[in-house]
């Protein structure tokens, strides 16, 4: 059976750095049974609490990288860390680079920890999502159901916490 | 020496969005602006024309970290314009709710924020690796506090069980009872901080700040008292508007405030103990003399000693009004509309957070002002770096950029519904 978590990060009041929780509502009315669906503000020392010891876990933050609005990134967090420049993208205080790395020398970080980032056009207040991340908000859902399916198909890498 | 430029692209650990420029000619610090992105402004003009019911959950959305802090200044505004007292266990609840706030805020600030610049990490994550047992603890600390946030407040993010006159549902003793193991623990964990950051080196930096905060007759302040200072200010919370000023400056987004007729002011945890040290328990004032405070702290590199003794205070006032907490019979009181205008101020984390509300006769919102306690800040903050900064010349750069950034985390600016970090400029020109 399939099974993980997935948490939504953003502020919801800041434009397309809601489309974490945009992806996390989607997904909701989606998800079979198994899959449990979260939305957080991103808050590191909140982030970490939530994630579980042993099942995978998927997050989906904003990203304010400079290229193209809507673009999403596919990062492995659980076998290293994200890329630097994703600390500075991100928009959480800590940031979600720096809660996961605290998460893995803790030994909190689940083995398998997959992080979308989608790169975002607009953070003005109560701008609502641009054009090109609410597609974006609306595609994520069923690559994250695939690559949750994916680790629960025979074979697939062991979970639980990281080293 | 005296004509270097140094540029710093973040300044990290200060949550939210905003620039410091350091301006520095001839030897000496000419100016010190610090410039932060103020989401109040927006939500002052949003709450216009909206009913009297909504500034809870609106507000509630200014601040992810101090989310309870705006929506019990909205709520005691609102009660004071609509003339409803709250009382009884819903104030002991109204408490309750903002010590989940203070710990969850003072447990972040003083763990992931502050605590590394006095040990030499670079971060949170450094120090964890050489010391995940203390950081572990500062997470446990939090989590306490999210308990109680999200009991109380219906969730840990933006609570949602708050209203004007009271709560949507109060809730049960047996709930309550629940959290006293972990706030417990929690209590404990709180005096190891104290005894922890206590052995902290604190440069020699003395501040003669003019102190404002709340001061009750018989508590340490959360949302009532008078508005007391340092240098004998004692008034209402409706006569804030006649004693302090906001004033636009070039450099900043945010508004200035200062006292009227000027004079810069400085709110937060160092202005309410040094104003409150004989309101904490004796366990807090015990474990501040320990600690080496004495009843008035002006140093503002100690004030992570201060945080710690008000997380003390904070878990437990908790599980006092736990102890005492008799359920209620209304959730909330009732609250008909009327004309008129209320004053709110109560203690955010960061400092007295004051709301005014003028409502129409049917319960709309004519004119909303929302004075957040980092904006009152700023003008001594930028004092206090440039009178600093002028002895600290000497250090290289990145010493100097070090310092310049451990300076502004003491004061620890609530900047963080915005989407990025603090900019750095150090001008040497």
């Amino acid at each position: 059976m399939m099974q993980g978590l997935v948490i939504g990060l953003g502020n919801p009041d800041r434009g397309d750095d809601g489309v974490g929780r945009v992806v996390a509502q989607n997904l909701r009315r989606m998800a079979p049974a198994g899959i449990a669906v979260r939305e957080h503000d991103g808050e590191a020392s909140g982030l970490i609490a939530l994630l579980p010891a042993e099942l995978p876990v998927v997050i989906i933050d904003a990203a304010r990288a400079g290229g193209t609005a809507g673009r999403i990134h596919r990062f492995d967090a659980g076998a290293g860390p994200l890329p630097a420049e994703l600390g500075a993208w991100s928009s959480h205080g800590l940031g979600l680079a720096q809660a996961i790395e605290l998460a893995r020398v803790l030994g909190r970080l689940p083995r398998c920890c997959i992080v979308f980032a989608v790169e975002g056009a607009s953070f003005a207040l109560a701008a609502g999502l641009s054009p090109a991340v609410a597609a974006a908000a609306q595609a994520l859902p069923a690559q994250i159901l695939a690559e949750l399916a994916a680790l629960a198909a025979p074979g697939a890498p062991e979970r639980g916490n990281g080293p | 020496m005296a004509d270097r430029t140094i540029k710093v692209a973040q300044l990290a650990r200060v949550e939210g969005e905003g620039a410091l420029k350091i301006t520095i000619r001839d030897g000496a610090v000419k100016q010190a602006e610090l410039n932060i992105f103020e989401p109040p402004r927006f939500f002052e003009a949003f709450l216009r024309g909206r009913a009297f019911t909504e500034p809870p959950d609106i507000c509630a959305r200014i601040c992810g970290i101090c989310p309870v802090a705006y929506q019990m200044s909205a709520v005691h505004a609102l009660e004071a314009a609509l003339g409803v007292t709250v009382d009884g266990p819903l104030r002991a609840l109204r408490r309750l709710i903002y010590c989940g706030e203070w710990i969850e805020s003072h447990g972040l600030h003083v763990y992931m924020l502050h605590a590394p610049d006095f040990l030499g990490y670079q971060g949170a994550i450094e120090l964890a690796r050489d010391h995940a047992d203390i950081v572990q603890r500062g997470l446990d600390m939090k989590k306490a506090g999210n308990a109680i946030v999200a009991l109380v407040g219906g969730r840990e993010v933006h609570p949602v069980n708050i209203k004007v006159g009271g709560f949507y549902r109060a809730p049960r003793r047996r709930e309550l009872q629940g959290l006293v193991d972990q706030l417990e623990r929690g209590r404990d964990a709180a005096l190891a901080t104290v005894r922890w950051v206590a052995g902290f080196d604190f440069p020699d930096c003395e501040r003669d700040y003019e102190f404002v905060a709340l001061r009750h007759p018989a508590e340490y302040p959360f949302n009532e008292g008078r508005l007391v200072s340092s240098r004998g200010l004692d008034l209402a919370i409706a006569d804030y508007p006649q004693h302090f000023q906001e004033l636009h400056v070039a450099h900043s987004t945010a508004l200035h405030s200062q006292r009227a007729g000027g004079g810069h002011y400085f709110l937060g945890p160092m202005a309410r103990y040094s104003l409150n040290f004989d309101r904490l328990p004796a366990l807090a004032q015990d474990a501040a003399k320990a600690a080496g405070l004495g009843p008035v702290c002006r140093n503002p590199y100690r004030s992570i000693v201060v945080r710690a003794v008000e997380l003390v205070f904070a878990f437990d006032e908790a599980l006092r009004l736990i102890a005492d907490y008799v359920e209620p019979d209304q959730p909330a009181v009732p609250c008909e509309p009327r004309a008129g205008t209320g004053h709110g101020a109560t203690e955010a984390p960061r400092g007295m957070l004051y709301h005014r509300y003028r409502l129409a006769a049917d319960g709309t919102i004519e004119d909303a002002v929302i004075i957040p306690p980092t904006s009152q800040n700023q003008p001594t903050i930028e004092d206090d770096l440039k009178s600093f900064i002028g002895g600290w010349l000497d250090m290289s750069d990145e010493a100097l950029r070090w310092r310049c950034e451990q300076t502004v985390r003491n004061y620890d600016p609530c900047i963080s519904c915005a989407t990025h970090y603090l900019r750095l400029d150090i001008d040497r020109a």
